[in-house]
């Protein structure tokens, strides 16, 4: 696909799009309104629970997946809520709540295949829960026992990272890597609209353009970075940054989990192909504060919230779900036990945690071992050995 | 031929051909390092042998050449990136200190980091701004990295190869200006360690330590100490992190003195370390207070300065004096 026929196709999508609105109701439109010139979002489920054709992305699923992926919503909304109460209750020092982005993490992360590698920033509990990482191992860091807390290469989520953009570099050596290989896996790098303004974010742009890289720049624009506004960041829509370093960029309705699986899945896929990189915006909304540490009362209003809610993720894969009968009481019965269990677990595995081992802050830091290391770590020890004979005497 | 004569920056590329050629996971990238073999030859030809897919011609952006090279080393890759000049090196800064120096340690041990990142540095050729400068305590500082750097052709080509063969990410720092110093190169010798200081000439009233271009600067010192009757030994680092105390340490207990130069600025310099560290270790056998000779507390000045600026003969030979009158 050359960047024109992707520019063509836009317009088509655009056109579509507008179709699509007349048949939804004004409550939905209300609610997806774009600003005056910019295009529609890819989006499968209106905000109603209404299923929507797309000329480019369709996707068709059988009830067990649909179950399957409001499942792993609600469950992860379950963990970062109990996560949230954690950090309320001291447990955990900070916790970044992904409250609102379930589907575009959820319907991302599902589309990836085991071979592929995802270079999270440090909200993608969701992704992780799809990569099968333990979701209990995403507290460490929080709880403050940990820098990272899982073997990136055991289920190919590499650590989270905390600067911003850094870890879109490392997806796209990484995808350099893979392409050196001749293997025909991908890369699925997450970032925020926040983090669209770092150099880094823009070189790995030009690296994975130059090279070719089968990388999938995930964008989940959440509308804020701590108090500033998308605005604060770009006077374009994000997705339009990408052809401007050569490869197609697509806006998804980043709370709608189909949309999020199917643009994903293509993008994928074309990366497979060997046709390069895309850049996907997820527009969504983070629904809590950046962090428990931060308070958006002080920078938005309850409106711009409430406005959100009624895009939410998971009521909407329900309300289709239930109207077109693909699950019963039963299941979302046997689903709220589910959750509750997740949660009853997380409390207890964190409560658990225990504070590392004292000399542990001097391991890993060299492979080969490092003389200045060595010589503070005995330092340390003795000077810990000498209370340890103090108590004893 | 095993043993030959020939040029650090030759010893450079001879290094950087064994390495691409022993191991296929061995990728060199940077700027200009293909059709031009680097702005200082350095990897001259390498693209012509190896290939595009081996020797890599990147983007002109040094956050992105290091923070791909962090991708690849996840992906079993060993990169060998080279930065342009020294003063260049602080758009990647960031990735090399917040990521690269941190991986290992994040993942509790269970990633390799094996990025060697060579930077020519230091003064003494006559350059514009942001071509002259010694960061190297800048990366000393940060727990995680390993810093070294060669002052002659034999150290050039045999660190290199270690540093490549290193599981840890290494600083890799070029004396430019001694580039087109000719040295000895037994490429059949069995290599000292990475991380050893070298007694570069013996004497027993004064040790001075240097590394890097300063190595050659104190040799002439001490050879022109020698003609005043004073025996003054010489210590070659090598390694800056980690920096080998005992090799001073017992250099310093036979002289009982010690004037450390180098070219960076003076303040919170590698020297500072070394006085702190040998006051602490050898109190009782020094005559006089470690005396440091270095750059000054000002940007790097422009060439018509330079030769004020960094440490020459006569500025190590009067810190000699300083030092024998205690």
């Amino acid at each position: 696909m050359t960047v024109e026929s992707t520019a063509a196709r836009k317009t088509t999508r655009r056109s579509s799009g507008a179709k699509r609105t007349t048949g939804a109701s004004a409550g939905a439109k209300k609610a997806d309104q774009a600003p005056a010139g910019e295009p529609e979002l890819v989006q499968l489920l209106t905000p109603e629970g209404e299923r929507v054709q797309h000329p480019d992305y369709d996707i068709d699923l059988s009830a067990e997946e649909l179950r399957g992926l409001y499942r792993d919503m609600v469950l992860t909304r379950r963990f970062d809520a109990e996560a949230t109460a954690l950090q309320r209750q001291g447990e955990l020092g900070l916790w970044a709540s992904l409250l609102g982005q379930e589907a575009a993490q959820i319907g991302s992360g599902r589309a990836l295949r085991d071979d592929d590698y995802v270079f999270p920033t440090y909200r993608e509990h969701g992704v992780a829960w799809c990569r099968g990482v333990d979701p209990t191992n995403l507290l460490g860091m929080f709880r403050g026992v940990n820098n990272g807390g899982w073997d990136p290469n055991s289920n190919n989520f590499h650590l989270y990272t905390i600067v911003l953009g850094s870890q879109t570099l490392h997806a796209t050596g990484y995808a350099m890597g893979i392409a050196k290989d001749g293997a025909d896996s991908a890369v699925l790098a997450y970032f925020g609209d926040g983090a669209s303004s770092q150099g880094d974010v823009n070189e790995s742009f030009v690296f994975s353009a130059v090279y070719n890289a089968p990388v999938v720049f995930f964008c989940q624009n959440n509308q804020w970075a701590i108090s500033e506004p998308i605005e604060k960041q770009t006077r374009v829509p994000l997705y339009q940054r990408a052809r401007g370093f050569g490869f197609p960029g697509v806006r998804v309705d980043g709370n709608d989990v189909l949309a999020c699986l199917a643009v994903t899945r293509s993008a994928l896929e074309r990366a497979r192909r060997g046709e390069g990189p895309t850049l996907i915006e997820a527009f969504t909304y983070r629904m809590a504060a950046h962090t428990t540490s931060d308070d958006p009362t002080r920078y938005r209003r309850d409106a711009e919230r409430e406005a959100w809610e009624a895009k939410d993720p998971i009521l909407r894969l329900r309300a289709y779900m239930e109207n077109e009968g693909h699950a019963d009481a039963a299941f979302f019965e046997e689903l709220e036990a589910e959750s509750e269990a997740l949660g009853k677990h997380v409390r207890e595995v964190v409560r658990a945690m225990p504070v590392p081992e004292h000399m542990a802050m001097f391991d890993h830091t060299y492979a080969d071992g490092h003389a200045l290391v060595d010589e503070e770590r005995a330092q340390f020890a003795a000077y810990q050995a000498s209370f340890a004979d103090g108590e004893a005497e | 031929m095993a043993v030959q004569k020939l040029p650090l920056a030759k010893a450079l590329n001879e290094s950087l051909r064994k390495a691409l050629e022993t191991d296929p996971k061995v990728v060199v990238m940077g700027l200009d390092v293909g059709k031009l073999g680097g702005v200082f030859r350095i990897t001259d030809g390498l693209q012509k042998d190896f290939g595009e897919d081996r020797v890599i011609d990147t983007p002109l952006a040094e956050s992105g050449i290091v923070g791909t090279a962090i991708g690849l080393a996840l992906r079993g890759y060993r990169p060998v990136v080279e930065i342009q000049f020294d003063g260049f090196v602080f758009p990647a800064y960031d990735q090399i200190v917040t990521q690269l120096a941190k991986m290992r340690a994040r993942s509790l041990g269970t990633v390799k980091m094996p990025v060697v990142i060579r930077i020519p540095y230091g003064g003494g050729i006559g350059a514009v701004e942001h071509h002259s400068e010694s960061p190297e305590s800048l990366f000393a500082h940060v727990a995680g990295l390993k810093v070294v750097t060669p002052a002659n052709s034999s150290d050039a080509y045999w660190m290199l190869q270690q540093a490549i063969q290193s599981d840890d990410p290494v600083i890799f720092f070029e004396p430019k200006r001694r580039y087109w110093d000719k040295g000895e190169l037994d490429t059949e010798a069995i290599p000292g360690e990475l991380h050893k200081a070298r007694v570069a000439r013996e004497g027993t009233d004064l040790t001075l330590v240097a590394y890097g271009p300063m190595v050659k600067t104190c040799l002439e010192a001490a050879a022109a100490a020698a003609e005043e009757g004073k025996s003054v030994e010489v210590v070659d680092l090598r390694s800056i992190s980690p920096l080998d105390f005992d090799t001073i340490q017992t250099s310093v207990e036979k002289t009982g003195r010690l004037v450390v130069v180098h070219e960076a600025p003076v303040f919170f310099g590698s020297g500072a370390e070394i006085a702190a560290r040998i006051t602490e270790r050898c109190f009782y056998h020094l005559e006089a207070p470690v005396l440091r000779v270095g750059g000054y507390h000002a940007p790097y000045p422009p060439a018509r300065l330079e030769e004020e600026y960094l440490p020459g003969l006569d500025r190590v030979l009067d810190a000699v004096d300083r030092s024998l009158a205690y």
